[in-house]
């Protein structure tokens, strides 16, 4: 790694004066950043954990029936706390990683750095969640902007996130066996309103909402509605790992098993 | 370099410590507690799990910094206090759980954790719990029956012999 300066604030106020320094990084639970810093692909002047602030730890429910997460809770947190209110979300985090990874890596973290196989990216999209920063809020919609890339301004925390709770809901990963990220994962919401559907691990561009399965499941939620939807292989990942075709078709497969699986 | 202050074991300790220096480092070359391995140094093999507030991390993906203040405990800590070996250290030993026993530290502090969690865990559980554990060795079986035996359960149906 290359030499750093280490803060750890413990208010908001004093992380985002922190990240105002040239070149300063925000540290979540660091379960990618520090891989990425012993790789030498990062170079903070310094790095600014926040892990100390403890207004951004925890989940409550709000008055209108969103389940909000400080950007500082950890995915064991969620996994725990969360199976009672929303047991897709919280089965999404309980499977990312490994137990000893999900006791630090935050959920504020993985949705700033927006790694294309990140599990959380699907569960704030497909529920249209919203991201709230030290300085405003922002719509999944809006936030997710291709690979790595996000609405954030440098500096930007990620301090909460809401979650409209679905009706029904279920996440569904096609593990990598290796790195435990999704090489397809797929989340699928069901509100009064409709039905929306959230893709990682598969596109070049990130995360992306699958549009024409959203209209099927719509009109008739059953799986048997996508028999005639499917998904092309263009700009769909290829690596060693599967083509963009078999990453394609494992889409339409994961939505059907989100379809039966969902609760 | 700044001031790092800890419990480590039950002991308070402090040393000073640079931005970059991961917790792992600080426990190894620092404080001299070598139980605990550095395997891969990528967050995937686990040897290098200790428990910091009581859960259990990979201590080369932390800052020492960031155990400011904590209580940790490494396997050095882990023994009884008449320094015979504890339940799960004692099942692993019993169930032949370990053979060149790099990976064993880590092993037995995720076992720790997963019981303290969950005190009966089925075998699918201690499997599951054991991700992020890799073993080049025992091939798991024995482990998981050393766990399911610390956890006070019946083995004899436990995988293959």
């Amino acid at each position: 790694m290359y030499a750093f300066d280490f803060e750890r604030p413990t208010t908001l106020a004093d992380a985002v004066a922190a990240l105002s320094k040239d070149e300063a990084q925000a540290l979540g639970g660091g379960q990618t950043l520090i891989p990425t810093l012993k790789q030498r692909l990062a170079s903070p002047s310094a790095l600014v954990s926040l892990t100390g602030i403890a207004d951004m730890k925890g989940i409550c429910t709000s008055d209108d029936g969103a389940l909000c997460i400080g950007g500082g809770t950890t995915h064991a947190t969620v996994a725990r706390e969360a199976a009672d209110s929303f047991p897709a979300l919280s089965d999404l985090a309980g499977n990312i990683g490994d137990p000893a990874v999900r006791n630090r890596g935050t959920i504020g973290g993985s949705l700033a750095n927006n790694d294309p196989a990140a599990c959380y990216p699907s569960a704030a999209l497909a529920t249209a969640a919203t991201l709230v920063t030290n300085s405003r809020s922002i719509g999944a919609d809006d936030y997710f902007q291709g690979m790595f890339t996000t609405a954030l301004e440098e500096g930007e925390i990620v301090t909460e996130v809401r979650f409209p709770i679905p009706e029904k809901a279920a996440y569904m990963k096609f593990e990598q066996p290796a790195s435990r990220f999704a090489m397809v994962g797929v989340f699928m919401a069901k509100y009064t309103d409709g039905v929306r559907v959230a893709v990682t691990g598969a596109s070049e561009e990130g995360v992306f909402r699958w549009t024409e399965a959203e209209t099927a499941l719509s009109a008739n939620f059953s799986g048997d509605s996508l028999s005639g939807v499917s998904l092309s292989g263009e700009g769909m990942i290829t690596d060693l790992h599967g083509s963009g075709d078999y990453r394609a078709h494992l889409v339409g497969v994961m939505t059907r098993r989100a379809v039966a699986a969902a609760r | 370099m700044s001031k790092v202050a800890m419990t480590v074991n039950g002991k308070s300790v402090s040393g000073d410590a640079k931005g970059n220096t991961l917790l792992v480092e600080f426990l190894r070359e620092d404080l001299r507690l070598t139980g605990t391995h550095v395997g891969c140094d990528t967050s995937q093999c686990g040897a290098c799990v200790v428990h910091v507030n009581g859960k259990a991390v990979k201590a080369c993906t932390m800052f020492a910094a960031e155990a400011d203040g904590a209580e940790v405990t490494t396997i050095e800590g882990m023994a009884n206090a008449d320094g015979s070996l504890n339940v799960i250290q004692q099942a692993f030993q019993d169930h032949h759980g370990l053979q060149c026993g790099f990976c064993t530290p880590g092993m037995v502090m995720s076992a720790a954790a997963l019981l303290k969690e969950n005190p009966k865990p089925t075998e699918a559980e201690v499997r599951d719990y054991l991700e992020g554990n890799i073993c080049r060795c025992t091939g798991y079986h024995n482990i998981v029956k050393a766990i399911m035996a610390a956890s006070g359960q019946d083995v004899g149906a436990i995988a293959a012999e």
